[in-house]
């Protein structure tokens, strides 16, 4: 990236912004007054020991754990306080380290369920205005097919979900939370316990979803990818933020290296 | 005739049964709500619609005496909030402590219309209650058909109805709840509302069958709405096979007429004065048929969902979150 670029994105609101974010689990800290922005259009990753706090992290930002202190903001926007199920409708989409697909439904309506605003959602409207639901429900489904077409597992649109690999699993979250049309989308462990095949695929679909304008923030251990994938990276350890730069710095980082070698964690 | 008329009274019966199994299935089948007090909310239609449309009785509150149909719209929505009620006071509650919680407000449910006689004529139930075609009482047969009609016109609208909403994204949802609650909640859809909402719809539809057999029968008692009454219809609903419409209504059909064929049979072989515990061996045959159809179709006759474990899916502590702390 330029350094025109990146000037004219530090002018531009975060699209996600965490200020002194704290969360205590009893005694624990487990996450311990971290600030950080997410820049429009970023791919920034999110990377530190076993234990360090960035799944709680993601759990914060997407609002399934409220903080115990600290502010989220998105695009700008408080949403503290907001119910996880209301920040997929601001914005934030978020996968799962272990993938949740639906295992009884199949990969299409796994995918059309994350739909937002689908008026057939709302229990009356099926019978009062079912044109209209039928037409949303056929807009959807062409939109759902392309998704699963974008993560190359189409050909198993009308198949359960349960039938699908552990990799496969994982595209079909990233096609899922494409369909809610999100400005940040939060992926947590992409690359765990995925082939190199698919490992492929995945880095691959993450950057074309990039290249639309969708910012990423993700966790992964796998320092390849983050170092193939990522414009930035944030180092977390016990809770705390540890340093942040370009995934090269942080690669070189002494103490980066000591945590992740077991001091500091 | 006789055969024709009884044929009439027992498919009346079965089909009242499968209107409250389809709210059942809705609820479990569908969202996966674990809901063990069916009993109590369809003593609440039975009894709202018996004090809407009943005479006017010094005794107790009411009748108001209004038209049946009132009484049945009424049913419904008394039902529909009692249910929404339960849904809203257990939002936090899953599986087996729902099952409990649920248990206990049908207890609740029957023990106030054993003891609140002002309201609901205590244990001498309430009588009375106007019959549709009730002119037709003389002509049995005829009066038999025309209850059939009417109860098997309302089955067929539920059962569209919830065809189409099981079809529906709004069916879908609750599907997914199902599945897995936080991932649905991930994709934006709010767990609590939806879940009070399969509540509300379902104790209408229970509570609106309830008021159809109080109307049918013209009397009501507590002892209508024991617990063993949930019990069968939960038997129904996995003969049939949760998740299944046309299985609920089927298995409703099924499970009755193997109820009354058994209860014909032990008054037949059983002298008198063994009838009272010859009358537990009905039980029994339900509990057989029930772990043959288990054994052979675990799924139950038209559940096509595999078997999966549901029970403390909500317990299970989500593996991402254990792992970062």
């Amino acid at each position: 990236m330029s350094d025109t670029t990146e000037r004219q994105e530090e002018i531009r609101t975060p699209v996600l912004t965490a200020r002194n974010v704290l969360r205590r689990f009893g005694g624990l800290v487990a996450v311990n007054n971290v600030s950080f922005d997410v820049r429009p259009g970023e791919i920034l990753g999110l990377i530190g020991p076993n234990g360090a706090g960035k799944t709680t992290m993601f759990d914060l930002l997407a609002g399934s754990i409220l903080p115990t202190s600290g502010e989220i903001l998105l695009n700008g926007v408080s949403v503290s306080g907001e119910a996880a199920h209301r920040r997929i409708r601001r914005g934030l989409g978020r996968t799962f380290q272990i993938p949740r697909p639906l295992p009884n439904l199949t990969l299409i309506e796994n995918v059309m369920l994350a739909a937002q605003g689908q008026a057939g959602e709302k229990l009356l409207a099926n019978f009062l205005t079912p044109r209209r639901v039928a037409a949303e429900e056929r807009a959807a489904e062409i939109r759902a097919v392309e998704l699963l077409e974008l993560v190359t597992i189409a050909h198993l649109a009308h198949e359960p979900a349960r039938v699908l690999s552990g990799g496969q699993r994982k595209l079909l979250e990233l096609a899922r939370v494409m369909m809610a049309d999100p400005a940040i989308i939060l992926l947590d462990e992409p690359a765990a316990g995925v082939n190199a095949t698919l490992l492929e695929i995945i880095i691959d679909r993450i950057r074309d979803i990039n290249a639309r304008g969708i910012t990423f923030l993700l966790i992964e251990h796998n320092i390849d990818m983050v170092t193939r994938l990522c414009h930035r990276v944030l180092v977390m350890a016990s809770g705390q933020l540890l340093r942040e730069g370009t995934p090269d710095e942080v690669a070189r980082d002494p103490r980066v290296i000591e945590a992740y070698l077991g001091g500091t964690a | 005739m006789d055969l024709l008329g009884y044929g009439a009274f027992f498919l009346t019966t079965a089909l009242i049964f499968s209107l409250v199994t389809l709210g059942l299935n809705l609820q479990w089948g569908l969202t996966g709500l674990f809901n063990v007090g069916v009993a109590g909310f369809v003593a609440i239609g039975a009894y709202t619609s018996a004090l809407l449309t009943t005479p006017d009785d010094a005794a107790r509150l009411g009748g108001f005496g209004l038209p049946i149909l009132v009484g049945w719209l009424g049913a419904m929505l008394v039902g529909g909030v009692a249910a929404a009620i339960t849904g809203i006071a257990t939002l936090r509650l899953r599986s087996d402590y729902l099952a409990i919680t649920t248990f206990g407000v049908a207890v609740v449910v029957q023990l106030v219309a054993l003891n609140a006689q002002k309201l609901t004529g205590g244990p001498f139930g309430i009588g009375f209650i106007p019959r549709p075609f009730g002119g037709l009482a003389e002509t049995p047969l005829l009066f038999n058909l025309s209850n059939l009609a009417i109860v098997f016109v309302m089955t067929l609208i539920v059962y569209l109805a919830l065809e189409h909403l099981s079809r529906s994204p709004w069916g879908r949802v609750l599907n997914a709840l199902r599945e897995d609650e936080r991932a649905a909640i991930s994709l934006g859809k709010s767990a609590r509302f939806y879940r009070v909402q399969a509540f509300g719809v379902g104790g209408a539809i229970m509570a609106l069958a309830g008021a159809l057999q109080a109307h049918f029968t013209g009397f009501i008692a507590p002892d209508n709405y024991l617990p063993a009454l949930t019990f069968q219809v939960w038997v129904m609903l996995i003969v049939g096979g949760a998740g299944s419409n046309i299985g609920a209504v089927i298995g409703s059909i099924l499970v009755w007429a193997i109820w009354a064929g058994s209860g014909a049979l032990t008054s037949v072989l059983f002298s008198p004065e063994q009838q009272a515990r010859a009358a537990s061996l009905q039980i029994v045959a339900i509990g057989v048929m029930l772990c043959v159809i288990l054994l052979v179709r675990p799924n139950g006759l038209f559940g096509d969902r595999p078997r999966r474990a549901r029970f403390g899916k909500g317990a299970k502590a989500a593996p991402d979150e254990s792992a970062a702390r």
